[in-house]
């Protein structure tokens, strides 16, 4: 069943693009990424023009995490101070971002700067995310209590000042050590094209000992707000976010983010940091692949006029 | 767009004109194509197109008529396209060197009677541009194989680079049929279609014509709101998002 594209401009299996919205949705949900560094490279492959997929793709990931977020919030796993502390860094750090993309850009390498750094990047959370979970799941498995949180350990930025209490989270720490993760997932989310949840949710549970369900619950609420802005600018900027793509996408995302959600909610708090840590390597083992093993076709051509 | 040749092909035919008046052939073209608009509309998955044409020889011999040879060009509107190469650098495929094509046609479909080469000598190929390494690309950069054949054989992988040698038929030995592809995935924008008939390893005649293909209808809306009412089309998207969002929250609020 094929439909045409307006903005894409082409014939695409509807099915497939629905089943990918599922698909993609379903680990937004679970793991509350925005999932936009799997689909992204999935509609490239399927043969949708990379500039609409990247302009596209973020509002599929607004709406499943939206749908995600309200499963989340009914559970009281949403910690909205957290977030809106997160969201001020986080658009600092997108501007501060989309500047240094520009400038990398001019120099040339973009593209191979960029995937070095998502591979380094990925595989020490993917490295790290498994061995903890692992050890978590082997003290489980021998009857110990979890030690993940440590009561009464601080780290040197629990001196700060401007200490907030966060409720939902458990937390009372200072507003700044909060806003630099938010300026810091913002500024590679940004440089590298991704929502940036897979990063955010690490920094939650390890750095600010955020119980992962919340973790999870307020990168959703996160999401929501940086992918509805991302919308808009790729709306205005490039001209180029396909709303025939995008509804396709939504409504199969949020089928699959609800089935997700409730997924999340069921497995174990370790178990799912595990599946997390193991998605987060396979990306970055994926992008090493490609750029180790010689590509069956070296050439590459691209049209420098955008579509319109 | 409006439907219009670009200047360097007017100024073509307009030199070509007298040429092919000078060149005494007595034949003259007649085309016919079953239609100059292509709508695209949300079914749309590509389409091909009729051409019908008669070769009309004034001093023709009843007796001993003449074997033509037939090559019909379709060139969709004209773009930039950068051909890049990957090469291992420190054990990694990155891109390296690249070419830049400007001024080359996004779709391009060469159909013949029999192979280009047949017609006659390389000169006739280069000159008329018969064939699709001709046509896509200028001489001065055609040289450059790699890159250049790299182009030909990524757009023919993608759809948007035809050619068929045995795609014109004659229906009397004057009066020639051939069915033009024009796939879903080609651009949108006025396509140029060049008839040229060659006997005895010359031209002999040659006309043109143009096509336009457009969205119609919502795609039409679509395209246009994307374009004109930028803010607008995001605002309306992010709220589509909200809205689809929300509604699923409240649909799967129960179980």
């Amino acid at each position: 069943m094929s439909i045409y594209l307006p903005i894409a401009e082409l014939p695409v299996n509807i099915l497939l693009i629905f089943g990918l919205g599922i698909a993609v949705g379903f680990i937004s949900g679970m793991f509350g990424v925005g999932g936009g560094f799997l689909m992204t490279p999935m509609l490239i492959l399927v043969g949708i023009p990379p500039s609409v997929a990247v302009a596209s793709v973020p509002s599929h990931m607004a709406a499943s995490s939206l749908t995600g977020a309200i499963s989340y919030w009914r559970n009281r796993l949403v910690d909205s101070g957290l977030g809106l502390v997160l969201m001020s860094g986080g658009l600092l750090g997108t501007a501060a971002g989309v500047w240094i993309f520009s400038l990398l850009r001019r120099a040339g390498q973009l593209d191979l700067i960029i995937n070095l750094s998502y591979i380094v990047l990925l595989t020490v959370i993917g490295t790290l995310m498994i061995a903890e979970s692992i050890r978590a799941l082997w003290r489980a498995l021998q009857g110990q209590q979890p030690v993940l949180r440590r009561p009464g350990t601080h780290s040197w930025f629990h001196g700060l000042p401007l200490k907030f209490r966060f409720r939902q989270s458990r937390i009372y720490v200072s507003a700044i050590p909060v806003t630099a993760i938010g300026f810091g997932v913002g500024l590679l989310g940004a440089l590298m094209g991704i929502g940036g949840g897979f990063l955010l949710i690490p920094a939650l549970i390890y750095l600010m000992r955020v119980p992962t369900a919340v973790s999870v619950g307020t990168s959703l609420f996160l999401t929501l707000f940086t992918m509805l802005a991302a919308t808009v600018l790729h709306a205005v900027e490039n001209r180029s976010v396909d709303v025939v793509l995008a509804l396709t996408l939504m409504i199969g995302g949020v089928i699959g983010a609800q089935s997700g959600a409730r997924a999340g909610q069921a497995v174990k708090a370790e178990q799912l940091r595990f599946l997390l840590g193991i998605l987060v390597f396979a990306v970055a083992a994926r992008v090493g692949l490609d750029l180790l093993t010689k590509p069956a076709e070296l050439f590459s051509v691209i049209s420098t006029e955008a579509g319109g | 767009m409006i439907l219009r040749k670009t200047p360097a092909s007017l100024a073509i035919a307009l030199l070509l004109a007298p040429f092919t008046a000078q060149l005494a052939h007595a034949e003259r073209l007649v085309t016919s194509l079953s239609t100059h608009r292509v709508l695209i509309s949300s079914n749309f998955t590509g389409t091909s197109l009729v051409l019908f044409a008669s070769i009309e020889d004034s001093d023709a011999t009843k007796e001993k008529p003449k074997k033509y040879d037939i090559a019909i060009t379709v060139r969709g509107p004209a773009a930039t396209f950068v051909t890049r190469k990957k090469e291992r650098i420190l054990g990694l495929w990155v891109n390296y060197e690249s070419r830049r094509y400007p001024d080359t046609p996004s779709y391009l479909a060469v159909l013949t009677n029999r192979p280009p080469a047949e017609f006659g000598p390389l000169e006739l190929q280069t000159k008329h541009k018969l064939g699709l390494s001709f046509a896509a690309l200028p001489q001065t950069i055609a040289a450059d194989e790699e890159f250049g054949a790299a182009l030909l054989r990524v757009k023919k992988a993608e759809g948007l680079f035809y050619e068929e040698t045995n795609a014109v038929t004659f229906l009397t030995p004057t009066l020639f049929r051939a069915t033009l592809p024009i796939p879903g995935t080609a651009p949108t924008g006025p396509y140029e279609i060049d008839v040229q008939v060659f006997a005895n390893g010359a031209l002999a005649a040659q006309q043109s014509t143009a096509i336009e293909v457009v969205k119609t209808g919502f795609e039409a809306f679509v395209a246009q709101s994307a374009r004109e009412a930028r803010l607008d089309y995001g605002l309306g998207v992010a709220l589509l998002a909200f809205v689809v969002g929300t509604l699923a929250g409240l649909v799967f609020r129960r179980s």
